[in-house]
């Protein structure tokens, strides 16, 4: 273990990717720089897709990503001879949420999602979700295509990854998203966990498929929309670069990591991924644990590590 | 300083004499001085130049007829060009709307300011009234879009139009109008101040009234100036960037309500821009037509207005 880092590393880390992960690192890299404040750390919130195309370029250090790197990125850093390990850190649930003063919408399901969401959907008003709710636009707020969380929400709640209607209030910026549905009745919008659990004065999640967004309903995975966040950690900056290695060490030092993670609104993993994830690093293990389809050998992220090895 | 002094007294020294030092001086202060008048213009060509050619391939990749002719505009979403419509009419819709509605604000608001400074208020009241309309000219434009998403559109959802959208294209454009006030106003009221005292003292013997020599006589004689500035103002109008990015919204719809959501060309190129998408990816390129397409509005626009100056400039 690097202990706190030693105190004495000095170097610059460049880190971008996801704006849901941000929040995760910019605290891990405060807290690392108050013992290590010659090291400069610059955390970018551009957006999962957005935070690979410099990296698998040898640009940045650390990737951040709320999905596992795809066929395309790992192709991008092989022909750059860039490798990585991939390390789990968290766990998210996307929400859905609409404005508080919202009061007809209690729960909705998978597949009212996708009727709203998919490509060219018809839904105009919220009526046209279920006959009961009012005569009212429906107003939709949501991630670019730049953003994991549109990769993931697609693939998950349309069936194809990148498949989405339009003609939605589209940001990057997830503060956008939440300003506009906290301050929209008809607003819905969809985002990471985290945005949510920080602004549940104004924002309103709704069950999908009957199972409430909550720490325990994402840690079980019964939530449809849980989700791994994960670090890329480029294993050339790694040997090059001294402040990369107790930097990560520093971000999943057993007691640090849970801490960071629930203090960012997020869901700790399970103590066993935990060690699992750290033995990942320590061992220097490079690549994805995922399969070429996207999935999780062994069914969850404690198995696919172990059997990464 | 002191040496400054010295180089003073030096040149004082030598100012009947014939000296090759002094020539090349004078010509090197030509040269520099021609050099700063060529630097804007070689900057406007090279401008145009990567502007237009990156504009090329995209139209290689979009037809330009598909570019003018489709309705929708889903360039974010698209991954090849046939998957996607690229209808720019919506961002220049977009862009055309927030322009007419902040001139509808800030021409009539501006010229009447421009007017009251110039033929109505005393000399005391105009020394720190124009002053004070010029420090709006100072107001960062971002402020200005943040004072439009958190005051003007909270305020008309909470009073008159409790069915505004939280981004909405008519805060942005009326606080786009004010913002364009000070340019209207500061700009034809030094055309109105210019207009010879003695066409209006003419006019005044003739029995006119004060409303009738500022709006039959002042206002007509100045009006190539006057028009300048409303041109000045619509081209700072399509041009604004910050303001829509920030209250507007970003969604690309083609719409005549002013209570939804718009995106201008502007606010789509802020938005392409803030992300990192990949140098020559095709939602890259198409920031570029977009560009064009707004050089080419203002271009025409610069034009109109320096036709209409000359042709009816009055000369005293």
């Amino acid at each position: 273990m690097g202990g706190s880092g030693g105190g004495g590393v000095s170097g610059e880390i460049a880190i971008e990717g996801s704006s849901t992960v941000f929040p995760i690192t910019q605290r891990v890299a405060e807290s690392f720089n108050q013992d290590n404040p010659d090291v400069n750390i610059t955390v970018g919130d551009a957006g999962t897709s957005e935070g690979f195309v410099p990296f698998c370029e040898g640009e940045t250090e650390i990737s951040d990503a709320s999905r596992p790197i795809e066929a395309e990125e790992i192709q991008a850093c092989e022909e750059n001879g860039v490798e990585y390990i991939e390390v789990p850190v968290a766990l998210d649930g996307i929400s859905v949420v609409t404005n508080t003063q919202n009061d007809w919408a209690q729960d909705i399901t998978l597949e009212e999602l996708k009727q709203i969401w998919e490509p060219d959907s018809q839904v105009e008003n919220w009526s046209d979700v279920r006959s009961e709710w009012p005569d009212q636009p429906i107003n939709l707020f949501g991630p670019g295509t730049e953003s994991g969380t549109f990769d993931f929400f697609t693939e998950e709640v349309n069936g194809e990854e990148g498949a989405s209607r339009t003609n939605y209030q589209a940001s990057g910026d997830d503060n956008v998203l939440v300003q506009g549905v906290s301050s929209d009745p008809n607003a819905m919008g969809y985002f990471g966990y985290s945005y949510y659990a920080e602004n549940q004065d104004t924002l309103k999640a709704l069950p999908v498929d009957g199972v409430p967004v909550n720490p325990n309903t994402i840690s079980s995975a019964e939530y449809p929309l849980s989700r791994p966040l994960f670090i890329y950690v480029s294993t050339q900056a790694l040997e090059e670069n001294e402040a990369v290695g107790p930097f990560v060490e520093f971000y999943l030092q057993d007691g640090n990591l849970t801490q960071f993670v629930e203090e960012s609104d997020y869901v700790a993993l399970p103590g066993n991924t935990e060690n699992e994830t750290r033995a990942q690093f320590e061992d220097r293990t490079t690549g994805t644990i995922y399969t070429k389809q996207g999935k999780l050998p062994g069914g969850d992220i404690e198995s696919a590590l172990k059997q990464s090895k | 300083m002191t040496v400054e002094t010295r180089q003073g007294q030096g040149s004082g020294q030598n100012l009947w004499r014939e000296s090759r030092a002094r020539n090349v001086r004078e010509r090197l202060v030509r040269v520099v001085l021609r050099a700063c008048a060529y630097i804007s213009i070689l900057t406007t060509f090279g401008i145009v130049f990567v502007l237009f050619g990156e504009a090329f391939t995209f139209f290689q990749d979009v037809s330009i007829v598909r570019f003018l002719t489709e309705t929708q505009w889903t360039a974010g979403f698209a991954t090849t060009p046939e998957d996607g419509e690229f209808g720019i009419i919506v961002l220049a819709w977009a862009t055309i709307f927030s322009t007419i509605i902040a001139c509808v604000v800030a021409l009539p608001i501006g010229l009447g300011a421009a007017i009251y400074l110039s033929e109505y208020a005393s000399a005391g009241l105009r020394r720190w009234l124009k002053p004070a309309l010029e420090i709006l000219a100072g107001v960062p434009t971002i402020v200005y879009g943040f004072f439009a998403l958190t005051f003007v559109t909270p305020f008309l959802q909470g009073t008159i139009l409790p069915g505004i959208q939280i981004y909405n294209i008519l805060s942005a454009s009326l606080v786009m109008g004010v913002m364009i006030i000070p340019t209207v106003a500061s700009v034809s009221e030094d055309a109105i101040y210019a207009v010879p005292r003695g066409l209006r003292e003419g006019a005044y013997a003739l029995g006119a009234t004060k409303r009738e020599v500022a709006t039959k006589v002042v206002v007509p004689a100045a009006i190539s100036g006057i028009v300048a500035s409303f041109v000045l103002g619509i081209s700072r109008a399509v041009g604004e960037t910050m303001i829509m990015a920030v209250a507007a919204g970003a969604l690309a719809q083609l719409t005549v309500n002013p209570l939804e959501s718009m995106q201008t060309m502007t606010a789509y190129i802020v938005q392409v821009t803030s992300g990192e998408s990949p140098r020559g990816s095709l939602e890259y390129e198409t920031i570029f037509a977009v560009g064009a397409t707004l050089f080419v509005m203002t271009l025409l626009l610069n034009t109109i207005a320096y036709w209409f100056v000359r042709r009816f400039r009055e000369v005293y």
